[in-house]
């Protein structure tokens, strides 16, 4: 446990009611953090989190309640009078100015001026390196934000809440876009500031950061305050059971299986990144009907240019892939889909995966729209193209359930089950899932896992790729590991070691 | 009947109508104060541009004259757009479809109802291989179509007056090409006119008589059919799909296995058979020949003002062109009814399309970083 110090009360909300026309979002919520306290708010997506800590930032006026701050009754009319009273928000999506350097957005509208009002940005440079010293916060005052990697953006964005004097930080899901090296740096910022005296409000759906990082949790569902726990007293189940609102369960439930035919068959596969550097670098894998293969390893080590390489979207330099033995490297992505029956769960879903501005019917039929089932000739068959988005959404449990629902207005977890409903539907033999889980709450992540096994179970090839060990572990029935390019290793997950794996990730012989 | 006033007022506000509207009126307000300032009298004038486009059956039909060829421009840059193109090249486009069709109208010899479908199909062809070349030009070498669709309106222009240097086409010293035959026009009653039974018609009939006196033609009733058929590619077919699909989101529409480069030609192509009509028919229909230009004429970029308008859908475009069409020809009036130069009618224009463009500008530096974040 943190140094908390219990008798001062650094933010309490009671009773906070947040209304948006007739939809309640926030649902006469309390929630008290001391100072040096670090405290988790946990809530599957809509639950309400962001608009609780938007009310309490002064971004939204609540509907009914009462904020208080120090233990003084705080009416916080915008983000000016939050600030003034030490409380700083990071955004999920960061708000800086990508061409500006990194002083030059911590000090935006909070300049300190010299004479005549030019800015002292040397004074301002010195005094973010010292701040970032002080509390483990690498980054280079000089550096352009576009240059920057995520990671360090959310440092620079943390930096700016502690020059403008923070005591008080709001996190909103600041590992969602973090890398497993990043998040423990996170961590270690985090005990950083709380040793200081500060106290953080951490809006996070990964149980186990929880568990690592925050004193006391209270957990949020469709807008009500359903509990607040010691975090040292409940277990990561118990958790996941109070945000969904029933129990869930991590471990994947599958039986054993014989492995089925070779359906894929990777040799000696060559494929250049972006910048011409060969990332997959002489790969050879197997894939058999009936099983999920995952492939364990950390950001980089070639994963997103090998499924880019399988699925006809990057070119393979050299090697071969094949299909049922007949080739697929090089071939455009229709006839890989059409033709071989490979269907993909994209790695980034909002890029790939999905068209915002595209109904969720429109989006179910984006690998099929020109076949029979969905047109007549040159023109769209509606009626079938409603009627098979309406059986899809009933039957992947997509919400909300209406089909004439632009993508861009669903949550995450349900544009992912959206995707996932549209592959599974293609009825393919190989089922290759990137990062499938990716920013997605326990219940959801559940159910993507159940849709993996499904499709194992029917005898089909799955191939797994994923930055979470753990996941790879419990989903897999082998795991491949990616290193520099090559598979270094296969195990079976039955024998799977997180320790030997992680060495093999890492480069280590095991 | 709440319920209903609900309705309007959320596509009012939510939708682009309103925005639309606004702009609209906020265009003539800014349109006013320059007046005002210049020393007009803004009621007056605006009277004189209501009385040029009301007062008489023949302005009515001039005005439609008028926005004709800026509807099917307007077509032709709002496909595109709504495709993730953005085809300046429509000015070029259009002067390749007006010069294709002289031609075709000059040396073929066609009976009627051969002849106008042979002119309006070679210039759309001829007009579509020009925006098509945009389009290939972007796929095969990564050149914004923005570039490369000026450089051709360019090139467009003078091949349009080279040909009228031609001793076979142009009538020499003129700087005109000679007049399209009788068969390749569609003009209302044009030959009828000058007869004396038409010259009868127009003298004892007010109305029809006194619209027959414009160059009435059958331009309007093609740009509404190209309307639908625009929406109709778009919005019902496959290829409209394929082609919306690219034009949001490439990255998707190339994971889905839609040939990306394949659709930006064909969007370009279509673009492009849109602008060549345009310029056909003003041929066939307005000025029966082509003249050596100076400059562009404009009729492709009062496209790209009338899709923004229309937001960028068949029957806006329509709506739009319509209201161009009015304004540039009512506005030509106020010189001589107040003495304010017609300029400020390009000033409400540029209002109007600057306050329509603001909010979509903002909406899309919004977008753009939630990609990013
Ligand atoms: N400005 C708003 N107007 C209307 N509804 C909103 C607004 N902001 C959030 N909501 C709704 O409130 C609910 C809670 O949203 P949010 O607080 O963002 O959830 P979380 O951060 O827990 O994922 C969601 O159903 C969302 O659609
Ligand atoms: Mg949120």
């Amino acid at each position: 446990m943190n140094s908390i110090d219990f008798s001062h009360k650094a933010v309490e909300m009671v009773d906070v009611v947040k209304k948006f026309g007739d939809f309640t979002a926030n649902d006469r919520i309390n929630l008290t953090v001391h100072k040096g306290e670090v405290h988790a708010l946990l809530g599957e997506n809509g639950a309400g989190k962001t608009t609780l800590m938007n009310v309490l930032y002064g971004l939204y006026q609540p509907t009914e309640g009462a904020v208080r701050i120090n233990g003084k009754p705080l009416s916080v009319k915008d983000p000016n009078v939050a600030i003034k009273n030490g409380i700083g928000m990071v955004h999920q999506h960061f708000m800086l100015v990508e061409p500006f350097t990194v002083t030059q957005n911590i000090i935006l509208g909070n300049e300190t001026t010299k004479m005549l009002g030019m800015i002292d940005i040397k004074k301002a440079e010195s005094e973010i390196a010292a701040l970032s010293e002080r509390y483990g916060l690498a980054v280079d005052p000089k550096a352009v934000i576009q240059d920057l990697s995520v990671g360090a953006q959310q440092r620079v964005e943390i930096l700016k809440t502690l020059y403008r004097g923070a005591q008080i930080l709001i996190l909103d899901e600041p590992t969602a876009v973090l890398t497993p090296q990043e998040i423990q740096e996170l961590v270690g910022i985090i005990h950083n500031l709380t040793r200081e005296g500060k106290s953080i409000i951490i809006i996070t759906h990964k149980l186990k950061e929880i568990k690592q990082v925050a004193d006391f949790c209270t957990i949020i569902r469709r807008g009500k305050h359903i509990d607040t726990v010691e975090v040292d007293q409940v277990t990561e189940e118990d958790l996941a059971s109070k945000m969904v609102g029933r129990e869930v369960s991590f471990k994947v439930e599958k039986d054993p299986q014989p492995q089925g035919d070779r359906i894929l068959e990777i040799r000696d596969l060559v494929v250049e990144d972006s910048r011409g550097i060969p990332a997959v670098n002489g790969l050879n894998l197997d894939l058999y009907k009936g099983e999920i293969l995952g492939i364990a390893g950390v950001d980089g080590n070639g994963q997103t240019e090998l499924i880019e390489a399988l699925t006809g979207l990057r070119p393979a330099k050299s090697g071969q892939a094949l299909v049922r033995e007949k080739e697929i490297t090089n071939l455009t992505p229709g006839k890989i889909i059409q033709q071989h029956g490979i269907s993909h769960i994209p790695e980034d879903r909002q890029k790939r995966g999905l068209i915002f501005e595209f109904d969720i019917a429109e989006n179910l039929i984006l690998e099929n729209y020109a076949t029979e089932a969905f047109s007549k000739g040159f023109t769209l068959d509606f009626k079938r193209i409603y009627r098979n988005a309406d059986q899809l959404i009933e039957k992947f449990d997509i919400r909300p359930q209406n089909s004439k629902l632009a993508a861009k207005a669903l949550s995450g977890g349900n544009q992912q089950k959206m995707i996932i409903a549209r592959e599974v539907a293609n009825d393919p033999d190989i089922l290759i899932a990137a990062q499938p889980t990716r920013g997605l709450d326990v219940g959801a992540i559940e159910y993507v896992h159940k849709a993996l096994v499904d499709q194992r179970n029917q005898g089909k090839a799955v191939l797994l790729i994923s930055f979470e060990l753990d996941e790879v572990i419990n989903v897999s029935d082998r795991i491949a590991v990616i290193y520099e390019g090559k598979i270094v290793g296969i195990i079976d997950a039955h024998d799977a070691d997180e320790k030997e794996i992680g060495l093999m990730m890492a480069g280590g012989t095991a | 009947m709440t319920l209903n006033r609900e309705y309007l007022k959320e596509v009012f506000l939510k939708g682009p109508l309103g925005l639309t509207v606004i702009s609209v009126v906020l265009g003539f307000v800014v349109g006013a104060v320059v007046l005002l300032i210049a020393g007009f009298n803004p009621i007056e004038a605006y009277m004189a541009i209501l009385r040029g486009i009301f007062s008489k059956p023949k302005y009515m039909s001039y005005v439609i004259i008028y926005a004709t060829p800026l509807i099917m421009t307007g077509l032709s840059v709002a496909f595109a757009l709504r495709t993730g193109l953005f085809n300046i090249g429509a000015e070029g486009q259009f002067i390749v479809g007006a010069m294709v069709a002289a031609m075709a109208g000059y040396f073929i010899h066609l009976p009627m109802l051969l002849h106008v479908p042979v002119c309006i199909l070679l210039a759309a062809s001829a007009a579509s291989v020009w925006g098509g070349l945009a389009g290939y030009i972007k796929a095969r070498f990564g050149v914004h179509e923005v570039i490369s669709t000026i450089m051709l309106n360019w090139i467009a222009l003078y091949l349009s007056n080279w040909s009228v240097t031609l001793k076979s086409f142009g009538k020499q010293g003129t700087g005109k090409s000679y007049v399209i035959q009788e068969t390749a026009r569609v003009d209302l009653f044009g030959q009828w006119k000058i007869t004396e039974a038409g010259i009868d018609f127009i003298r004892s009939h007010r109305f029809w008589g006194d619209i027959l006196k414009s160059p009435v033609n059958v331009g309007i009733i093609f740009a509404i059919i190209l309307a639908f058929v625009m929406w109709y590619i778009l919005n019902k077919t496959t290829l409209g799909y394929e082609l919306r699909a690219v034009g949001y989101n490439p990255h998707a529409a190339e994971y889905g296995g839609i040939n990306v480069n394949r659709s930006i030609i064909t969007s370009m192509v279509i673009s492009g058979a849109f602008a060549g009509t345009a310029g056909a028919l003003q041929v066939m229909g307005v000025s029966h020949r082509i003249a050596k230009l100076a400059a562009m004429e404009g009729y492709g970029f009062d496209g790209i003002a009338v899709s923004l308008i229309g937001n960028n859908t068949g029957i806006g475009s329509v709506f739009a062109g319509v209201l161009f069409g009015a304004l540039k020809y009512g506005g030509s009036k106020i010189q001589d009814a107040v003495g304010a130069p017609t300029e400020v009618i390009n000033i409400v224009v540029g209002t109007i399309i600057l306050f329509i463009a603001m909010p979509k500008l903002i909406r899309m530096i919004l977008q753009a970083r939630n990609k990013k974040g």
